[in-house]
Formats: structure tokens, C-alpha cells, sequence
């Protein structure tokens, strides 16, 4: 399409497009999740993953880790616009090649294969800190932890060999070294 | 051990701590405890309207016009969703409302009760923030942070949403100022170095531009006075949006006039060629910016907001200071006098090239039309009621459309908080019951809604509020028979196929009024006008007013279709260009 000739503000040149990784703490109460998610959907902003849980109980503090993608103005309204919430205490954000933060995602794969295969997927399962969870004589589900990418990797690769069912927990992020995020 | 308060009674303890003197509401099975506290509460006055939606923009134009908290007061399911329109109207235009919604009973949440439904979550994304209270303990701190989250910081509505029992349930009232933070809401510490790189900028300037918005409106009258003194001490010019008129004196020669799509000529050129731009208080909204890429494309922008999101959200700023208006201009000033003796005399040979350029723009006359001599233009009504009312302290609320930017052009304001109108969201309805809503907060002072026949009728269940209170609201109709802004663009950009946008079997406007036992009143002749005016102005009852206008008036100037603020379209006269098949897609 040609530059449109529109009085509604129209797309002007798209920046490029980053991941990131925004982690946001806050208050455990009923429909906090709903405000976080409907800011991204409302505001037309991308969700590729989201992994939540409680992680301080006397505080009800939850710990939401959101991997998103967008240009650097919308990764910075994203970030201002989370601030804003009233349940909101604070919102870190972090580029997927900070070298400063360690990424990580869980994913348990149940493989239906013959003996050959099985031992196929166990090899190449092995840079990922495998633990096998359950076995029978036709299966196995087994735990793998690594980066998001490299388990959409290892998945594509292991479809062939019997995959049958993923189940993957989202990327949760965390600085490295003695420092913590204010 | 404390004394033990109903759910109902904490509510009113609430207001009355908080120093709410009217709230807009209407009854229904999940608010009749509350209700029937009301009569315990002498220092409270319930305002009973004939929709929801009529009471939250009630509540509108009585925050508007009062800088107060407006508070109302709905049931559950088909209460709390007809309030739905008037919650995103205020969130849209940052204005301070209460809601305070019935719920079914906690125990049958979720059960598809009579009357229930989702009301936090249906008003999540039109609220600042919304609380489903479901411990009667909770109530008095739920209610009291809610005030303060809609009155700091950019303004806007919230929600409480309280279930029946709860209302009737036992519990603690607790009152004490909350410490919890509010997420950059208050005042922020300046930084010197920012004010000192803002002076510079405008000492470095030879056209610059002041671009102002309802952010110094909702900042208190002290920003408007301030703002005044800083156009003043360094003889910029000057330009407001539609939500900032009144902030700087409409009729001041340093002011330009109203900026945007509707905006004028020297304005939007002015804009478009500044080499400083100073946005204090304004959201470069799309209406504003026209094409971004080609919005003001060799200036310098400065941006002072309230809200740290609306900062790059549209247009990226060379220097932003995150701050309330008048707490920044405050500061700005003193500094600025301190480094400058005398900058006025000393700059105006920078600037006077600037001027005279602005002097050029100006002698296009944008704003003309051609008069007729026997049938009322619509610009030249809102010429003669603002010569008409312009002694008086009034003030105009507006519905959507035509009307509402002939009002904005030609009604000049000197005054903030006088003029009330829907500006981000584009309700019509708006401004029937916000005149109900202003009269309220301002008794004795005249107040009239410049209004459409479309928009008017959509609201118009409100007449009856005001003949009920005996508010003496003028609603001035320009009756041209169509929805006049969607005529104008089907006339522009789609061959002049008027679908849908003509009103057959219009209520007659005099009779109505009467029915509602109001005063009617229709003037056809410009010759008659101004006698039918004063006639208006002087009775004590509310009064709709149909002025018949031109059906075929265009509201010009015009920024068309895909076209940067120095392309306006000037009136019949301008060649029109045609518009291509995407521009007519995306208007």
C-alpha cells in the first residue's frame, strides 16, 4: 500500500521490531492479571509468552514475566502505560540479547516412539537438563529447561521422532550476579 | 471497640468526609440499601436523572465546571452498563468521576443473577481503576482511595462496584489519609536542569509557538493565571485544543485560535512552521497532528504533561518534563525572571518576522462565511449569542459535531472551566446532561448547551431533571436536520451520497419543551434572532431553543484528508482536490 491519505493518523515508518522481556511485580488481588493482559490487548500490543505465580506470600506479591515484541516506542509505552496501573509496583524490562540477564523457560514433552527413537529424543534432549518424569514401555515424558528459541527448536525436531504433547511454562527472567532490579 | 457501621451508612460517611454535596444517580434493586440511607444524610443532595448515562455526564460537567470530584450513583447490570459511555467520556478527557454501582449478592456472583453483570470487568478498560468490595471492612478504605485516585495525577474516573449484602453488612469506618503510592502521581521533585534547558530553548527560539491543552484547564485556575503570565512575559503566540479553550482569553491578540482538523488558519500554519514548539498540557492527539510524519516537521517540541504515557506516545519530543501544570510554570516563571530582566523588549526583533508572517495567515480570515439575510448561518448564531451572553459569566457545554466546532471557533472564552464538551471520546448526548450537571455546581449563573438536533435527542430524557430541579438550562439547538459533521464528510469524501444522515419526523423542538414544562422557543429569520436570544436568556425555567439554520452549511477551515497542517481547505471557495480511495477507507 502507498502512503495512505488519511486525517486519522495513519502508520508512519515502523521502526524495528524487538524482543523483550517485561517483568512486572504486583499486587496478588483478584483481576490484576486481567488488567495486564487487557492493557496489551486493548492497546494492540503482542503477547508471545506470560508466566505468573505468587512469589511472596506475607506481601502477596506476584512476579508476571511477559515476553512481548515491538518497536522501541511501543515497548516504552508498554512499559509506561503498566506503571500506571494502581496494583502496579514496578516494571523491569529487558532486551532478549542482555548478556546481564538470564532466560529460562521450562517445558515437559510427553514422545510416543519405538525404543531407537526414544533414545534419539533422549540425545538430543541432553543440553537441556533433561529429567524423564514418567516412563512406560511406549513413552515418556521428560522435562526440559533452556531458552525459548531452543525449545522451539528442540520441539520442531523432535515431532518426527513421536512428540505427541508439549506443555512449556513461559520464559521467567532474573538478573545475574549479586544485583537486583529496583 | 469501635462503633460498627452499616455497608450503606460507611458509603455516605465516605462522601460526607469527602465533601461530596451532590451525587447523580438513579435507584434499583442493588442500591436500595444505599438509597435508603440517603434520607440520614441532609448534607448530601441526590440529583435524580432519567438515564445512567445522563448522570455520568452530569457528573462531567459538574467536575468540569467546579474542579470538584463528580459522583454517581447506579445499580447493578443495566445501571452500571448505560454508565459505561459516560466512564470512557471521562477517561477519555481526563475528568475526575466516582462511580458507586450496586452489585447482585456476593453469594450469587457469578450465577447469571437478575440484573448481574461483570461490572469491574466490563469497566476495567474505562476506568483508572475499579474494586469489587467484598469485605464490608474494606468499604470506607476502598471508597476514600478511590477519591484520590481519581482527583491526583491526570484526572479520571474510577468504580466501586458493592454488592447488596455488603451494603447491609456490619463493619469498621476508617478514615485516614492513605499512604500507599498512587504510581507517579505526586508532584514530582523539578529538576533546575530542565527548567534552565526549557528557558533555553526559548530564548534560542524565532518562532516559536505556545500549544496548550486541557491539562492547564485540569490543573486548577491558578495554571490558567500562570499560563497567562508566561504568554505575556515572552510575547509568544499562542494556540489551544478544543479541551483548552478558556486557559488563555479567547479574544487576546496573542492568541491564534483553536488548533486541529477545525482549527484555524494561522494556528495550524503557525504549528506546522514554528521552530519551538511548547506543548503544555496537550496530548498531541490525531485530531491535532493530522499526518504524523509531516506534523511540524522542523521544530523543536517541548512536552510537559502530567502522565509520563502520553510522552512519545504520538509524536517523539526533544524535552519532556513530567509535571502538573501550574506546579511547573510556577517554577518556570520565577526562573525565567530571575535570568531575564526585560526579555519581552529584548526578543521582539527576534520574533517579529514571525509575527508578521502570523499577521499574513491571520488576514485569511478563516473563520469568515457568507452571512445570508434570510436564513440563520450557523456560525453567525453562535456569533450573536456569544455577543449576547459574553457579559455574563456563562458557561457552554456542547453535544458532537458541526455545532460543537462553530461553537468552539466563534464563542470566544476568557475564562477556564466555562466551556464543557466532549472532546476524546465524541459523545453525542453530552451536553444536555452536562449542562444539568454545571447548573448544579453553578446555581444563578446562565448556563446553555450549544447543541445539534441529532445529538440532543439522543440524551434528551434529561429535560426532565432539569424542570424536576428547576435548573434553568438554555439548550440551543442549530437544527439543520442533519447529522451535520456526517453529511459534511459524505459530501467530501463519498460523492455526496448522504446515507442515513438526514432525520426525517423531527420532534417539534417548541412543543417538546413544553410537554417536558419547559419553555420552547424557534427563531427561523436572522432579523429575529437576537430579540429571541435575550428572550432565552431571560427566563428562569429551562428552555430548548431550535434555531433554524442552513441545512448545507460546511464547517470550515479543514485539514482534508491525509494532508499536514499546512494544506487546510478554506471554504466553498478553495478548489477541492480529490481525495484518494485510502484516505476515503481510513477517515
Amino acid at each position: 500500500m502507498k502512503s495512505s491519505k488519511s486525517a486519522y493518523s495513519e502508520p508512519g515508518k515502523i521502526g524495528k521490531i524487538d524482543h523483550h522481556i517485561i517483568v512486572v511485580w504486583v499486587d496478588n488481588e483478584a483481576g490484576v492479571l486481567a488488567r495486564v493482559v487487557g492493557l496489551f490487548s486493548g492497546r494492540g500490543y503482542n503477547i508471545e509468552s506470560l508466566a505468573v505465580a505468587e512469589v511472596d506470600k506475607r506481601k502477596h506479591l506476584s512476579r508476571i514475566t511477559i515476553v512481548t515484541s515491538g518497536t522501541p516506542q511501543v515497548i516504552e509505552q508498554i512499559k509506561l502505560q503498566l506503571k500506571k496501573l494502581i496494583p502496579v509496583h514496578k516494571v523491569a524490562d529487558f532486551s532478549r540479547n542482555d548478556p546481564k540477564i538470564l532466560f529460562q523457560e521450562l517445558a515437559l514433552l510427553k514422545v510416543v516412539s519405538t525404543k531407537k527413537n526414544q533414545q534419539k529424543v533422549k540425545k538430543m534432549c541432553k543440553k537441556y537438563n533433561p529429567i524423564i518424569l514418567d516412563r512406560s514401555k511406549k513413552s515418556f515424558v521428560i522435562q526440559v529447561t533452556a531458552l525459548r528459541r531452543e525449545i522451539d527448536r528442540l520441539i520442531e525436531n523432535l515431532r518426527p521422532l513421536g512428540l505427541v504433547s508439549a506443555s512449556r511454562t513461559g520464559a521467567v527472567a532474573m538478573t545475574k550476579g549479586a544485583e537486583v532490579f529496583k | 471497640m469501635s462503633k460498627l457501621f452499616t455497608g450503606a451508612e460507611i458509603v455516605f460517611k465516605c462522601l460526607e468526609d469527602q465533601k461530596v454535596e451532590y451525587i447523580f444517580g438513579y435507584p434499583g434493586g442493588a442500591v436500595l440499601p444505599i438509597y435508603d440511607e440517603l434520607k440520614n444524610h441532609k448534607s448530601i443532595k441526590h440529583i435524580l436523572v432519567r438515564h445512567e448515562q445522563g448522570a455520568g455526564h452530569a457528573a462531567e460537567g459538574y467536575a468540569r465546571s467546579s474542579g470538584k470530584p463528580g459522583v454517581l450513583l447506579v445499580t447493578s447490570g443495566p445501571g452500571a452498563t448505560n454508565a459505561v459511555t459516560a466512564l470512557t467520556d471521562a477517561y477519555m478527557d481526563s475528568v475526575p468521576l466516582v462511580c458507586i454501582s450496586g452489585q447482585v449478592p456476593t453469594h450469587l456472583i457469578g450465577t447469571d443473577a437478575f440484573q448481574e453483570c461483570d461490572t469491574t470487568g466490563i469497566t476495567r478498560p474505562c476506568t483508572k481503576h475499579n474494586w469489587l468490595v467484598k469485605d464490608v471492612n474494606e468499604l470506607s478504605k476502598v471508597i476514600h482511595q478511590a477519591f484520590k485516585v481519581a482527583t491526583t495525577g491526570r484526572p479520571g474516573p474510577v468504580l466501586v462496584d458493592i454488592p447488596k449484602d455488603i451494603q447491609f453488612k456490619k463493619g469498621k469506618y476508617i478514615f485516614k489519609d492513605s499512604k500507599q503510592k498512587l504510581n507517579g502521581i505526586k508532584n514530582k521533585k523539578l529538576n533546575i536542569k530542565e527548567i534552565d534547558q526549557l528557558i533555553k530553548m526559548i530564548k534560542n527560539s524565532s518562532k516559536p509557538i505556545f500549544y496548550t491543552g486541557g491539562g492547564v484547564i485540569n490543573s486548577g485556575p491558578e495554571a490558567s493565571k500562570l499560563l497567562r503570565e508566561l504568554v505575556s512575559l515572552t510575547g509568544f503566540p499562542i494556540t489551544s485544543t478544543l479541551q483548552g479553550l478558556g486557559a488563555y482569553p479567547g479574544d487576546d491578540p496573542q492568541f491564534l485560535g483553536m488548533l486541529g482538523m477545525h482549527g484555524t488558519y494561522e494556528a495550524n500554519n503557525a504549528m506546522h512552521d514554528c521552530d519551538l514548539m511548547i506543548n503544555i498540557g496537550a496530548r498531541f492527539d490525531d485530531r491535532i497532528t493530522g499526518k504524523v510524519d509531516e506534523f511540524s516537521p522542523k521544530s523543536k517540541k517541548i512536552h510537559i504533561d502530567i502522565d509520563p504515557s502520553s510522552v512519545g506516545k504520538n509524536i517523539k519530543v526533544d524535552l519532556a518534563v513530567i509535571s502538573d501544570v501550574s506546579h511547573l510554570l510556577k517554577a518556570l516563571i520565577k526562573r525565567f525572571k530571575e535570568k531575564n530582566k526585560d526579555f519581552l523588549s529584548s526578543n521582539k526583533q527576534k520574533t517579529s518576522k514571525w509575527w508578521s508572517q502570523i499577521e499574513k495567515w491571520r488576514e485569511k480570515k478563516s473563520l469568515k462565511f457568507k452571512n445570508s439575510e434570510t436564513i440563520i448561518k450557523p456560525q453567525y448564531a453562535v456569533q450573536r449569542l456569544y455577543e449576547l451572553t459574553k457579559n455574563k459569566d456563562t458557561y457552554i457545554t456542547t453535544e458532537v459535531g458541526q455545532h460543537q466546532m462553530w461553537a468552539a471557533q466563534h464563542y470566544k472564552f476568557n475564562k477556564p472551566n466555562r466551556w464543557m464538551t466532549s472532546g476524546g471520546l465524541g459523545t453525542m448526548g453530552y451536553g444536555l446532561p452536562a449542562a444539568v450537571g454545571v447548573q448544579v455546581a453553578n446555581p444563578g449563573k446562565l448556563v446553555i448547551d450549544i447543541a445539534g438536533e441529532a445529538s440532543v435527542l439522543m440524551t434528551m430524557q434529561e429535560m426532565s431533571t432539569a424542570a424536576q430541579y428547576k435548573l434553568p438550562i438554555k439548550i440551543f439547538i442549530l437544527n439543520n436536520q442533519y447529522m451535520g459533521m456526517v453529511r459534511q464528510w459524505q459530501e467530501i469524501l463519498h460523492e455526496k451520497n448522504y446515507s442515513e444522515s438526514y432525520t426525517a419526523a423531527l420532534p417539534d423542538f417548541v412543543k417538546l419543551a413544553e410537554a417536558y414544562g419547559c419553555v420552547g422557543i424557534r427563531a427561523t429569520k436572522p432579523s429575529e434572532l437576537d430579540q429571541k436570544i435575550n428572550e432565552m436568556i431571560s427566563v428562569d425555567k429551562p428552555v430548548i431553543f431550535d434555531c433554524v439554520v442552513d441545512k448545507n452549511e460546511n464547517c470550515f477551515p479543514m485539514i482534508p484528508s491525509g494532508k499536514p497542517h499546512n494544506q487546510m481547505l478554506l471554504g466553498e471557495d478553495d478548489e477541492e482536490e480529490e481525495i484518494s480511495e485510502e484516505g476515503k477507507i481510513l477517515v
